[in-house]
């Protein structure tokens, strides 16, 4: 299965969006208002379990693979949010390993990391960065 | 080299310690043990045998079991008497003709209640108080009786007429003495304490001396007093005192006391250097210690001496502080004051019924003694005064005014306490024992108790212990951070109080004004809890819904695969056969694993998230409501069929597990409740394994707290007995509000209790005597949650908002393509997918 790869990291200010060519370089996702606040929900992007978290007290969107490398479910869209020394994370509903929004390691094991996606938030929607 | 072969007669309380410490020893493999004991079980708490009464099993009392004596390679013979020693031989022989070797022979023989010889003492229905098969008689007895008498006013006997007057006894004591508890009290506390007991209904004669017991006319049998007085009652318990087991010594003459009791030097050994004596059954420098603590410390002397260390029994001190009848009675040291010089002070209350008296030396500097009645909340600190030697304060009398303001400072401080100073009597812990295992890392009274043993016997000294513990913990510069996390520094305690008194809505709200950062996994869902518990709105609206805990979060309990398990309530297991089948039509219809859960419930398994809204309109129609599985909140109450159906149920078991599931249904709480009510004493709905447990008597209900199955097995507490049903529920109201305002986060009850100060006492003075003022505001939140509670599927269910969250993808009806299934005894089972 391939997977969407990101090395480098975008800020994803939801005020600062793309205005140019957005249907080109960016993939609709869903409505931000289907995101609950502080809460997270799950999309379906070209065959990819995506979550995506609505970080509402710094206004911010996030997206990490859905996939629990550890409980090995697709469940993290239903973590709960928060931050842990400074570093936003989402922690597993399964096992509670807590996993860093920007870059998706594992604070508990870093050899373990979900997959990131960048994603801006444009006239109330979610887009997901396309890739070649 | 050959190995030492030690005996010990008595397998009590004290050759029990003595056997622990041995095995403890490092040289414990040059010995071998062989216990010989004339009772039929391995010893036992006879300290706490009354609590036999209020319903403890047995089990429960035995300080040991045969797998530990045989893991350790100790030999025990049981229902054997010993009946001679050959001290030359060096051997033992029992009434059966078993002849046992010893190279050192351990005593711990005990001692036997005194029965006066007075004539027809002999009959049926005259018993002791001593051990289990003495308590069963009792009982039986009991039956078949209406009025009961016990021959003694002292400590054992006054605990043995509560006994009798909870059984139901009309009960008398009679005392030869002129007062009560003659050791321990003056003629004004002893006063006191009899005003006391006779308002609680028993009565009391004193200066009584018993010539014989005949036939009675309108009682089984008739007392007649040497004064041509008499009285008439259907039983009779003798506890006049207690003499030591020394028979055996005796015949094998080793030296007696001219009283009875086997004499010992400072290390324990009697006139035979290879014969030691410990325990009630040893007399040192002409005095029998009849308290469980000297008998420990004399088994540890001994222990010592044979594995060639150098401790000695210097005396100990008898200072005892109990309840007795629901009154608390505390004397210390040289209660009388027969030390020369010996001064006193004394105050009484008439009107709270209280008497304190201390007795100081003549110049006014040390305390030698003290006797409290009514109020012994001073015990301690005066225990410690007098056992340290620490200079009174200028006017002594000012340890006697009682100290309205429940947060003045104690009159002793613990840092006043020498290193030397013993907090634990039970278990003689010193104080330096506690610094030096906070030390070594404890730092709650959990691991201090596992790691020291102080406050595991009779509890008294917990209060103490923790204090010195907190101030050790304060010193060392560890603070004791019991903040949630790092982005509340309260404790959970008092963000309960902050969400409580400001009346607090929402997270955001708490964390703008008492948090930092964004919150977490941890406080998230810990102020959800909260906030539940005393306002208990649906928990998925907006500003709730990302605090969540995963099974919370979706209303139904997330499995390994990602999909969910569904538990309808089932109120106290009771299922007509129509909601039965309407469960067994979900679950085929959605292809559900199902299977019976130890709460009397159903739990259907694999549901997919996308499924649960389809499924719980399903079972709303059919009459369910969501069974909190998912929640820390109460959950389920088990019953048995009580008296509608059970030969044996004494109460409706089952209406009550109903009214009480629904008055309590989803109460959110720091961990989940499991409750549980049996229609009688056989206890089939396992209420003593739940946090909250109650079981019918014959006259209400018992209620029983903390307990718990799981990882860490805890039988409940017996908090009070005999309840009808509307204090039964006041005070599981309150009991459920105070373990909600004062818990840690995901602290079981079991542990709540465990870690509270002064235990299921402290608990009960504040659940039934209001001693912190508080229960009628802990009622009212009871209501005030119980007025808001809501069936969070039907609300779920009624708005479309809302389900949307079902999904598994926002933007497809796809469901999770990870979600599949094989097939094991006719029911689907998940398989691991790979990614
Ligand atoms: C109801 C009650 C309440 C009490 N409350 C308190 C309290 O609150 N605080 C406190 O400190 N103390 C209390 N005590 C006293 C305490 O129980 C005793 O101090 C303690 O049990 C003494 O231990 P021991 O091992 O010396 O004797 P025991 O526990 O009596 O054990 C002696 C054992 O030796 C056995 N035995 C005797 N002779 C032979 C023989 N020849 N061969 C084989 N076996 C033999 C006996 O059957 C017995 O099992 C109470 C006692 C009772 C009865
Ligand atoms: S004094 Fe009894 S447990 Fe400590």
């Amino acid at each position: 299965m391939s997977r969407l790869q990101t090395t480098s990291l975008i800020d994803h200010d939801m005020t600062d969006c793309l205005l140019n060519k957005t249907h080109q370089t960016w993939g609709y996702l869903c409505e931000f208002n289907d995101i609950p606040p502080n809460s997270g929900i799950c999309v379906s992007y070209q065959n990819q379990q995506i979550a995506l978290f609505n970080v509402n007290t710094i206004k911010k969107v996030y997206a990490v693979s859905n996939y629990d490398p550890i409980g090995k479910a697709n469940v993290i869209s239903r973590g709960i949010i928060g931050t842990i020394n400074e570093q936003l994370v989402v922690a597993s509903p399964l096992f509670k390993q807590h996993f860093n929004l920007k870059t998706g390691i594992c604070i508990e094991n870093p050899k373990v990391c979900l997959n990131i996606y960048a994603i801006r938030v444009y006239s109330n929607a979610v887009w997901i960065k396309k890739y070649p | 080299m050959k190995l030492q072969k030690i005996v010990i007669i008595g397998n009590g309380m004290v050759g029990h310690e003595f056997i622990r410490q041995m095995l403890i020893q490092p040289s414990v493999s040059q010995f071998t043990m062989t216990t010989i004991s004339s009772e039929p079980r391995l010893a036992y708490d006879r300290v706490q045998l009354s609590s036999f009464f209020s319903g403890t099993p047995v089990k429960k009392l035995m300080l040991t079991d045969e797998n530990y004596y045989k893991e350790n390679n100790v030999n025990f013979i049981l229902n054997e008497k010993v009946i001679a020693i050959d001290k030359d031989k060096k051997r033992v022989y029992t009434t059966s003709g078993l002849c046992e070797v010893y190279d050192k022979l351990i005593l711990a023989t005990g001692s036997y209640p005194f029965v006066p010889p007075i004539a027809g003492n002999d009959q049926p229905h005259c018993l002791v108080y001593r051990t289990i098969e003495d308590l069963e008689r009792i009982k039986v007895s009991a039956e078949f009786s209406k009025i009961g008498v016990v021959v003694g006013g002292g400590l054992l006997g006054l605990e043995a007429a509560n006994a009798l007057k909870n059984l139901g006894l009309e009960t008398h004591v009679v005392e030869f003495a002129p007062q009560l508890m003659a050791i321990q009290l003056d003629e004004s506390g002893s006063a006191l304490l009899k005003r006391k007991i006779e308002a609680l209904g028993v009565s009391i004669h004193i200066d009584k001396s018993t010539k014989d017991i005949s036939t009675g006319t309108n009682a089984r049998y008739r007392m007649m007093f040497t004064d041509g007085s008499h009285l008439e009652t259907d039983m009779i318990v003798f506890s006049a005192g207690i003499r030591p087991y020394d028979e055996l010594a005796r015949s094998c003459a080793l030296e007696i006391g001219e009283r009875g009791g086997i004499a010992i030097n400072n290390v324990c050994q009697t006139s035979d250097p290879n014969i030691y004596a410990i325990g009630e059954c040893a007399l040192w420098n002409k005095k029998i210690f009849g308290l469980v603590a000297p008998g420990y410390q004399m088994a540890r002397v001994a222990v010592s001496h044979i594995t060639g260390g150098n401790e000695q029994f210097s005396g100990a001190d008898m200072s005892t502080k109990l309840k007795l009848l629901g009154v608390q009675v505390g004397s210390i040291g040289d209660a009388h004051g027969h030390t020369t010089g010996a001064q006193c002070y004394s105050f009484c209350d008439e009107t709270e019924q209280v008497y304190k008296r201390l007795v100081v030396s003549g110049s006014g500097k040390k305390l030698l003694g003290a006797i409290l009645v009514g109020d012994t909340e001073d015990y301690s600190n005066l225990l410690q005064l007098y056992l340290n030697g620490i200079d009174l304060p200028q006017s002594p009398e000012q340890l006697l005014i009682p100290s309205h303001d429940l947060n003045s400072a104690p009159v002793l401080g613990v840092d006043a306490l020498p290193e030397s100073a013993q907090l634990c009597t039970c278990y003689s812990v010193s104080k330096g024992d506690i610094q030096q295992a906070v030390l070594q890392g404890c730092c709650d009274m959990a691991a201090i108790k596992s790691s020291t043993s102080a406050s595991t016997g009779c509890g008294g000294c917990s209060a103490l212990v923790k204090q010195v513990m907190d101030s050790e913990l304060t010193k060392q510069g560890i603070t004791v951070n019991n903040h949630l996390c790092e982005h509340f520094s309260y404790t959970r305690q008092a963000l309960v109080d902050i969400i409580r008194i400001q009346k607090i809505k929402t997270f955001d709200s708490l964390l703008e004004k008492y948090g930092k950062g964004l919150g977490c996994d941890i406080c998230k869902p810990t102020v959800a809890s909260i906030l539940s518990s005393y306002w208990n709105e649906y928990i998925l609206k907006k500003e709730h819904v990302g605090l969540q805990d995963t099974n919370d979060a979706f209303l139904a309990n997330l499995q390994k695969n990602g999909s969910y398990s569904v538990v309808p309530r089932i109120p106290g297991g009771e299922i007509t056969p129509d909601k039965l089948i309407a469960i067994g039509n979900v679950a085929k219809q959605f292809n559900l694993y199902t299977k019976i859960t130890g709460g009397q419930r159903i739990d259907l398994f694999g549901a997919a998230l996308h499924q649960l809204p389809e499924i719980w309109k399903q079972l709303i129609d059919a009459g369910f409501e969501t069974g909190h599985a998912y929640g820390k909140a109460m959950r389920t109450v088990k019953s048995c069929v009580g008296t509608n159906w059970c030969r044996y149920g004494v109460q409706d078991s089952t209406s009550m597990a109903i009214a009480i599931e629904d008055r309590y249904k989803g109460l959110r709480s720091p961990h989940k409740i499991k409750m549980a009510v049996s229609g009688c004493t056989r206890e089939c709905a396992e209420a003593q394994s739940k946090d909250i447990g109650v079981i019918a008597t014959e006259k209400g209900w018992n209620l029983y707290v903390g307990g718990n199955g799981g990882m860490r097995p805890r039988h409940a507490t017996l908090f009070a007995s005999d309840l009808d049903n509307q204090t039964l529920i006041c005070y599981i109201d309150r009991i459920l509000m105070f373990y909600i305002r004062t818990a840690d986060r995901l602290q079981r009850t079991s542990v709540w209790l465990e870690n509270m100060e002064g235990g299921i006492d402290y608990l009960r003075s504040v659940v039934v005597e209001d001693k912190l003022g508080i229960c009628d505001v802990l009622e009212q939140e009871m209501v005030d949650c119980i007025a808001n509670y809501q069936c969070e599927w039907r609300t779920t269910l009624e708005n479309p908002e809302r389900l949307k969250r079902f999904r598994h993808f926002i933007n497809s009806d796809q469901p999770d393509s990870n979600l599949i299934y094989s097939t094991e005894r006719d029911q689907i089972k998940p398989m691991a997918i790979e990614h």
